[in-house]
């Protein structure tokens, strides 16, 4: 198990909570200076394997070896190597960006010099010099994000783990954590990294691997995946509710799977491979049968597609 | 993990406690004046109608240690507060994924609570000082009477620790712990002479703690009870105060320590 090319290990992981299993036997690999992404909805797991691994979580059973270490045998000599940002912001707000960081160099034991150098270093890497000097408590939410991962950076951790790093941004502010996160990828660091957006796991990670109920469901790169599940997303909504299914026949052969229907909303969603020209096609054929069409459009999956077509289940439908 | 680390790191965490008492210094100021507001009220609305003897100089003398004792332990629920909103906010979460030491947190944290205790009693003596009250000893029994008001606090801050994690809700510890601390610090000779009490109150003010604790610094103070009746039938813990207080601070320290270190190492945000 002590491959020195895997940075990350786990296997057999299962952790309960009395009556509810949280994680049931989940395996992971994570070659070094790779980038895995662990997606799925809140209450998959995500956040117990991350606290597991981090050591702040002791499984039920199973194992895990972080580069090389035993993370139950020696889990300080594992924190040590690893580097964590949550899914909040734990920063001090009453401490300035600076204290923040040379706190945690000096928890590292850097040495006092060498922990001011770094926070520095590390201010200025994730441009924040100018406010370093202020309590963080003025900062907005994508500074104390940053600085927060800048926390993780201090102690030039090979392995990663970074929970949810964007949840709760704003668009900007989320577009510019991507490209901090993958300068560092770029730099040989091993990352995982949960999230619940399939964009956010497409344009960060190598390997992603499905989490639903504690379990993966699916793993592989990102265009396996969707491949798997169907690039875009053709959705039709019509004007007679009585006629949906005759339009989800018509429409069946553009797709590459079979369309789901929403009675309520009068609307179908099926996978296409050719987009704009399935788009355009399934509306020709819808009009030549006079099938009047209210609303039509094609869309990028999202996690609930992943969900629909792996599991038959959307994410809300998940206790 | 060296002993050296042991000492930086809890160094380290108490540095970073104390920087919020110099960047928020209203909560140093309200700390301290709800102590002062005590030493006033007691001293002038109630001092003329306790004050068994009359004279209300008498009364403020005997009442000073009373009120140093009641602070210190309603400054305890600091350290709960504290380690409560670190649970919260998964600063603790980021503590625990560092390569410290374990015990650093919660004795940084119980550290810099005496500190913050030192700077509380400096201001309250002052107010004392100005009110009449007179340290009647030498200097090393002085000293030696706010040493031991600081144990004392400082053993209640371990079971505000464990509370604090275990309850990590900043509110629901303040709320929870008055309930306790309330009857700690009033059933008992901090405010009134122990003879005023009826039978049953009597004995559980003899016993507790905090009136060993506010004895022993009259005594060293050299505040004399204004109503020597109840000197002939004091209980072991009034006759033994440093002792007492002493044996409470240890016990309370062995048993809220290890309970607080545990609950650390299982706290969880959220």
């Amino acid at each position: 198990m002590n491959t020195p090319d895997v940075a990350i290990e786990v296997a057999g992981l299962v952790k309960r909570y009395g009556e509810v299993t949280a994680l049931d036997g989940v395996d992971l690999q994570v070659p070094r200076g790779t980038v895995l992404g662990l997606l799925g909805p809140n209450g998959a797991g995500k956040t117990t394997i991350v606290r597991i691994l981090t050591t702040l979580l002791q499984p039920d059973a199973g194992r895990a070896v972080i580069d090389g270490v035993d993370v139950l045998a020696e889990p300080r000599e594992v924190r040590r190597r690893l580097g964590l940002s949550g899914q909040y912001a734990a920063v001090d707000e009453y401490l300035t960006g600076f204290e923040n960081l040379d706190m945690i160099g000096r928890l590292y034991h850097l040495g006092r010099r060498r922990s001011r150098e770094r926070a520095r270093e590390l201010l200025e890497q994730f441009s924040l010099t100018d406010a370093g000097d202020r309590p963080t408590r003025t900062y907005s939410g994508g500074m104390r994000r940053r600085l927060d991962l800048a926390g993780a950076l201090v102690a030039h951790p090979p392995v990663l783990f970074l929970d949810e790093p964007t949840t709760g941004l704003d668009p900007r502010s989320r577009t510019e954590m991507w490209g901090v996160i993958q300068q560092l990828v770029a730099g040989g660091t091993t990352l995982l990294l949960t999230t619940q957006y399939l964009e956010e796991a497409d344009v960060l990670a190598d390997d992603i691997v499905v989490i639903d109920h504690g379990r993966a469901i699916a793993r592989g790169t990102a265009d396996q995946l969707k491949a798997q599940i169907g690039g875009e997303r053709l959705e039709l909504t019509v004007s007679d509710e009585g006629r949906l299914d005759e339009a989800a026949r018509l429409v069946t052969p553009l797709g590459v799977a079979p369309p789901v229907t929403d009675e309520h909303r009068r609307s179908l969603t099926m996978p296409v491979s050719g987009g704009v020209k399935a788009l355009r096609q399934a509306l020709d054929l819808l009009e030549s049968e006079a099938l009047e069409v209210d609303d039509a459009g094609v869309r990028r999956p999202t996690l609930d597609d992943v969900f629909l077509t792996l599991t038959g289940s959307t994410t809300e439908e998940s206790p | 993990m060296s002993t050296l680390d042991v000492v930086t790191d809890a160094s380290v965490v108490a540095k970073r406690n104390l920087i919020k008492i110099k960047r928020v210094p209203d909560l140093l100021v309200f700390t301290t004046l709800s102590p002062i507001m005590f030493v006033l009220l007691f001293a002038y609305v109630f001092g003329g109608a306790i004050d068994p003897t009359g004279g209300g100089a008498a009364y403020r003398e005997f009442l000073i240690a009373g009120i140093f004792a009641q602070t210190v332990v309603f400054g305890a629920t600091n350290t709960g507060a504290g380690l409560a909103d670190d649970v919260k906010k998964g600063i603790i979460d980021r503590f625990r994924s560092l390569p410290m030491a374990p015990s650093a947190v919660l004795t940084g944290r119980t550290l810099s609570d005496v500190v913050n205790n030192v700077l509380v009693l400096v201001v309250m003596s002052i107010t004392g000082l100005i009110v009449g009250w007179r340290i009647n000893t030498g200097p090393l029994e002085a000293l030696w009477g706010f040493v031991l008001l600081l144990i004392f606090a400082y053993a209640i801050s371990w079971i505000m620790a464990w509370l604090g994690l275990l309850i990590p809700s900043p509110e629901v510890i303040n709320n929870a712990s008055f309930i306790v601390i309330f009857p700690l610090t009033f059933v008992a000779n901090t405010f009134v002479p122990l003879d005023t009490l009826p039978g049953p109150l009597r004995v559980f003010a003899e016993w507790n703690p905090v009136s060993a604790v506010t004895q022993a610094a009259r005594e060293l103070f050299g505040n004399p009870d204004p109503n020597p009746m109840s000197a002939a039938s004091l209980a072991w813990p009034l006759q033994h105060p440093q002792l007492y207080t002493l044996i409470w601070a240890v016990a309370v320290v062995a048993v809220f320590a290890p309970l607080a270190s545990w609950q650390y190492r299982r706290a969880a945000s959220r």
